[in-house]
Formats: C-alpha cells, structure tokens, sequence
C-alpha cells in the first residue's frame, strides 16, 4: 500500500512540475503572437531530415531567407518513417501555420488527404503534380531534366576518357528527369561518351553510394553524376579520394569537395519555397495549380561556383544552350520515351 | 534517521516496476541536463512533450498508434529472449508481414472481417516462417541468431524493396504500393468520418471529432490480445514450459527430455509471427500500403528496447510500448516547439530510453548505497 502510495507521490510530483512548465510555455507563445503578427510558414521534411546537404536543406534555406527579407515566421517538423507525415502535418495544422508545406513526392497522398480534410488551411507540396488540385494546394515541380541536360553537357565536353557515370536514387518520375536529361547532354556535347548508370535503391545510404561511385571510376569514368540526396555525399566523398570529377544535386555541393565538385545541377527548391510564400504574403496564393519552374524561371541552374573548374568557353557554350532551351528551340527529355525520341 | 530512511527508500522500490519509475525519472533528469547544455530550458520543454502527448484526444490516440506496433514487436523479442535468443531480426519479420499484409489485403477479395482474419494469417505464417529459418540455422548448424537475423533483416528489405517495385502492385508516380482494399481495413470508420455525414454528425462531438482525425484502428486491442497470448503461452501451457526451461539452462532442458533443438524453432516461428503481426497491423490500421524502404525504419530494433523496459514480460511490454510510443510521438515536438535542432531533441530522448532500459543498474546503486552504510535491513 505504502508502494503505491510514494509512487502516486512521485507522479504527482513529476506532473506538477510539467504542467507548470506547459502554462509558461503557451504564455511565452502568445506573446510572441499578439507582438508581430507575422505570416507563419512550416515545412515537413521527408525521412532524409533537415541537414540531408541537398533537397530538404536547400527548402530550409528558402524558408530561412523568406523569414529575413519577408518577416514570415518559419519552421520545421523532420520525418523518421513514412508513417510520421500525417502526425506531422496535424501537428503544424495545430500550430496555426497559415501555409504548410510537404518536402518531397513521398507526401504527395497524404497532403492531398490532409488538404481535402481541412479546406481552410493553405498547403503546398514540392515535386508532385496532381491531376485535379485542390484550391487550398499547390504543386511545385521542377524541370530538373533542363539542369541535368547543362551539366550532362559539361561532362561530355569535360571527359577524358570518353565515359561519365550516372548514380541515381530510386528509379521514379523526378529522378528520370535527371538521369535523361543528364544522358541527352552528354550525347548532345559528344555522341562518343558512354554513360554509365547505376541506381542506389536508397536515398540515405552514403556507403552504397561510394561503392558505386568506386566501381565507376575503377571502369574508366571520370565523371560521376549523382541525383540520390544522401547516396549522393558518398558519391563525391570517392570522387575526393580517388581523386576525379563528381557533379552534385540540388544545390551547390562544390563545398563538399572544392577540388572535385566541378559543377552542380541546382534545383532551386529554395527559390520555389520562397516565392509561394511570397505571393502568399502578398495575397496572390496559387492555390488549385500546378507552378512549374524551370530555367527561365529560375527554379533550375548550374552551380555559380562552376567557373573553378570548368573551362570559360564550355560556360560560354552553356549559356547559349540555356538561352536555346529557353526559347524553346532544346526540348530536353525527361524519361525513357522523350529520349528515344530526342536521339 | 538517514538510515531509516535509506531502508525504507530501498524497500519501497524494490519492485522492478519502482525502480523502473526511479529509472525514468533519472533518465528525465539527465535530459535535462542535456537539454540545459545546448541553451533550452528542460521544464519548457518537457512541457511542450508532455502536453503534446496528452493536451488533445487525437493526441493521445496518435501516441497509442506509435505504441501499437513496438508492443508487439517488443512481445516477439521478449518471446525469443525467453527462450534464450536474441531476436534482433524482429525489424525484417516485421517487415515481411507488413509486405505480406499488403499484398494480400490488395490482391484478395474477400468479405470485410474475414479478409483481415485472412491476412494476419497470411502475415503471420510468412514472418513465422522468416523467424524459422534462422530458429532452423541455429538448430540445425548452430548458427548463432544474431548473425542470421541480421542478415535476414538486410534480406527482408530489399525484397520489400523489390515487391513494392514490381508492375502491377507498385502504384504508378509513388515509390509505394497500392493501397489495401477497404475490405482488409482496420480503421474505426475510416470512410464514414471522412464523408459528410460523419463529418455533420461528430462536429456535435469536439471530443471525438478530434479523436477521430487520428487514424484510430483496432490495433491496439490487437496488440493486447496478442500479450494475453504470449502470457497465456507462456506460464499456462506445456510448450510455454519447455521454451522457458530452455531459456534458463538448455542442457538442463535436454537432460529433462526436453527437444531443444525443435524449442529454438518454435520459438524462432512464434517470435517471427509476432513481429509479422505487427506489420500488419500498421499497414492494416495505419499506412494502408508499403513503400520503398530507404532505410530500416526500426520498428523491429524499438522492440527490444521496449521488450528490455518491459523486463521481457508480457504485460510489462504493453506499458513499455506505451511509455516508448509516447516519447517517439511527444518528444520530437519539442524541436518545432523550442526551435531546437533536432539532433538535441534526438539526443534527449535517446538519453532517456537508455536511462530506462538499465533499471538493473540503478538497483545496483541504491544496494550499494545502503550497504556502504552499514544498513542491512536494506534488503
């Protein structure tokens, strides 16, 4: 008896001091509320977190930015497993965010469901278009296979030995952009270049990424291509030691690896961030659509940092092909069947 | 005085479950201290932890549902371990039955209740099966568990990994499967709340309107059901006898005219069913389908956590799971809450789990405390 009782004592002891902590904290909340007023953006990263050197960070930085020059108040829920999104959607729906986003297609059922279920709540979605949009949702989609198509030329001008490596996440919609769009490049620079492509299975696992990176570069490559979020650290980690040319993903990774990162296939997941939520501040909320940025509008690029290594007459002859795809006059593909079409 | 005390301090917890409590507590209070070293304040966020467990019913239904599935993986390990095996492969039985489980309830078509009798069947013979073939290596050759497991879990998700991507059951523009047929559903009302009628009628019920926007299903009576099984196995029945004698001493269990060798596969078949059902009961009840596996997702590694919390019994599993599923929902709330960096919060609730599963530890202490002083009314 005497157990139970010290037990519910000490419960009660623990309890207290929480729930006192809980009041301090909402009252801390509120203020912070009443005092600015701001707009209140979240963002929920897929299962590669927050610092995945690539896609969810890139989103975090746009965020970040919109937070300095728009005065938003930002922040973030990570995911570990697939089954966290939803929690972590009604969660963010409860702290009263008047724009939620979802990082990455993996989302794409269950903001459309969580959309649907509360048509009050303003969401957005990167790398998924739907069919039929809801006017509370917009899809944000990139046309990666136009950056791929820049970097893919530049290893086809680069190569020494007439051979490029392709290391992809997993195989889908999104990644085929890059994967085709690296492979017309390459061919469009130099017919001869063989490119060697391999898939991870993985988005996470660096080490897997390394091996395939060794492998290629042990069978002649001299450039490897990544489009694999984390696989991809490994990827130009063997670049680092073996010594050879890697090409990064998503946003300028030429600080992973000064020497060996020659240039990026940027997709400013960070300028798409920023701009929605600019619009959403000035009352212009796309809702119900589907934006797709592209070159020309700045959702895609190749590194700034691509002047180290690259020769100026290969960026020179980027430039014009970039103006080409612009006016329309490259149609880059983006899966099996546009290429077979483009050759 | 003191020592009186001491004795009585000692006497009141020498419960396992007292001293798990006291572990808990010292386990917070190393969090804290965490918490107080990256520059946040630990009763602010304990705070934002626990009144996002308990502050809403949804709340407290979402914790239940994280809860659901480490219980029973928890019971598959505590089963093994009872035994005398360490089953680390918990994590690719489970998800073999989560593949199965997915497969099945999209491929059949069957009436509404029997087709999720169906598919746990279905799940549960097939991860049974996966936990036997290492029960079978460890009998036949003597290949250590761990090992085996091991490797199998590697086995078990890339051949999700491969199901998931096959035409027919890959959904098209997703990395996951389709989803189960609403007949294989677990979900309490999944449709009906969703339409507007339900939607009309439970907003007359805040409570359960908000209740209802977790995906609250049938899996946590499941989940119990299962413990009162593995306990009713266990201590009731010839077979929970045997596997259990050979836990504590095998040669000791030969010599009593107990098949060791058919005890480590049956054992290994039953831990591996529990496992399984635990995957099909979160796609059942909660995901609906299986996708491409990036990495393990650790349902299976949780479970021995929980199973170690639990001290490896059936029922203190279910608070275990309870306890962990609560700190898995709650805790990573304190980053959004306190602008933490996640890896703080993960180092938190990392401290904490580890301070809970060494309750063994702290008795070790608190015996030492009151013998170095002489008390030996301390026992």
């Amino acid at each position: 008896m005497r157990k139970i009782l010290s037990f519910i004592l000490i419960l009660t002891l623990a309890m207290s001091t929480f729930l006192v902590g809980c009041g301090a904290g909402n009252e801390d909340s509120a203020d912070k509320g009443n005092g600015e007023a701001a707009l209140k953006v979240a963002m929920v990263t897929d299962v590669g977190g927050v610092n995945d050197q690539s896609f969810n960070q890139s989103a975090w930085e746009g965020l970040q930015r919109a937070q300095e020059e728009l005065g938003v108040t930002v922040s973030y829920k990570e995911s570990n497993q697939d089954a966290d999104y939803a929690p972590n959607m009604e969660q963010l729906l409860d702290e009263n965010n008047d724009l939620i986003w979802a990082i990455g297609f993996k989302m794409g059922d269950t903001i459309l469901a969580e959309a649907k279920n509360n048509p009050d709540q303003k969401y957005a979605i990167i790398d998924y278009a739907y069919e039929e949009t809801p006017e509370n949702l917009v899809g944000v989609v990139f046309k990666a296979e136009q950056a791929s198509f820049l970097v893919g030329y530049i290893a086809g001008k680069m190569t020494k030995t007439n051979k490029v490596g392709f290391v992809g996440g997993i195989e889908g919609v999104v990644i085929d952009g890059f994967d085709y769009g690296f492979q017309a490049g390459v061919k469009y620079a130099n017919p001869e270049v063989q490119v060697l492509r391999q898939y991870a299975e993985s988005f996470t696992d660096s080490a897997k990424g390394k091996a395939i990176a060794n492998s290629m570069y042990q069978d002649g490559a001299d450039i490897v291509f990544h489009a694999a979020g984390g696989v991809g650290d490994g990827v130009i980690e063997a670049a680092k030691e073996q010594g050879k040319y890697a090409i990064g993903v998503d946003r300028d990774q030429n600080d992973l690896a000064p020497d060996n990162v020659i240039t990026s296939a940027m997709k400013r997941v960070d300028n798409g961030m920023y701009n929605i939520t600019e619009q959403l501040k000035n009352g212009e909320f796309p809702g119900g659509q589907t934006v797709v940025l592209g070159l020309a509008e700045g959702g895609v690029d190749i590194a700034p940092t691509s002047d180290k290594h690259v020769p100026k007459e290969i960026l020179d002859e980027v430039a014009t092909l970039k103006q080409k795809i612009i006016d329309g006059e490259i149609n880059v593909p983006f899966n099996a069947e546009t290429f077979a079409q483009f050759k | 005085m003191d020592k009186a005390k001491n004795s009585k301090l000692l006497s009141m917890f020498s419960g396992t479950f007292g001293f798990t409590i006291i572990s808990i507590l010292i386990g917070l209070g190393i969090g804290a201290i965490v918490l107080l070293i990256a520059g946040f304040n630990p009763i602010e966020a304990y705070g934002i932890m626990l009144s996002g467990v308990f502050s809403k019913p949804k709340y407290i239904a979402y914790a239940i549902i994280y809860a659901t599935p480490l219980i029973i993986t928890g019971l598959s390990v505590a089963f093994a371990f009872r035994t005398g095996l360490f089953n680390i492969g918990a994590e690719g039985q489970y998800i073999v039955g989560a593949l199965v489980a997915a497969l099945t309830g999209y491929f059949f078509n069957l009436p509404p209740f029997i087709h999720v009798i169906v598919v746990f069947l279905f799940a549960a013979t097939a991860a049974g099966l996966w936990g036997g073939i290492a029960g079978f290596l460890k009998a036949r050759f003597g290949v250590h568990e761990v090992i085996s497991t091991i490797m199998l879990n590697w086995i078990a998700l890339y051949l999700n990994n491969y199901v998931v991507n096959l035409n027919g059951f890959k959904k098209p523009q997703s990395e996951a499967s389709y989803e189960i047929l609403n007949t294989a559903n677990i979900s309490l009302l999944s449709e009906w709340k969703l339409s507007d009628a339900g939607r009309e009628w439970l907003s007359n019920f805040p409570f359960l309107a908000d209740l209802m926007r977790a995906p609250v299903n049938f899996g946590f009576m499941i989940a119990l059901l299962l413990a009162l099984i593995v306990w009713f196995i266990l201590n009731k029945t010839t077979l929970g006898y045997e596997l259990r004698a050979v836990g504590f001493n095998k040669y000791a269990a030969e010599y009593g005219g107990i098949g060791v060798k058919k005890s480590i596969i049956t054992s290994m078949v039953i831990a591996g069913a529990l496992a399984g059902l635990a995957g099909a009961v979160q796609v059942l009840g909660v995901t609906n389908k299986v996708a491409v596996l990036a990495a393990m997702e650790g349902y299976g590694f949780n479970g021995i956590a929980v199973s170690l919390i639990g001290a490896n019994t059936a029922f203190g599993n279910v608070f275990a799971g309870l306890l962990f599923g609560a700190l898995n929902y709650g805790g990573p709330k304190i980053q959004s809450g306190l602008q933490a960096p996640s890896e703080v919060v993960d180092i938190v609730i990392g401290t904490i789990v580890f301070f809970i599963a060494i309750p063994g530890f702290i008795k070790m202490l608190l015996t030492l405390r009151s013998k170095k002083r002489g008390d030996t009314n301390g026992r």
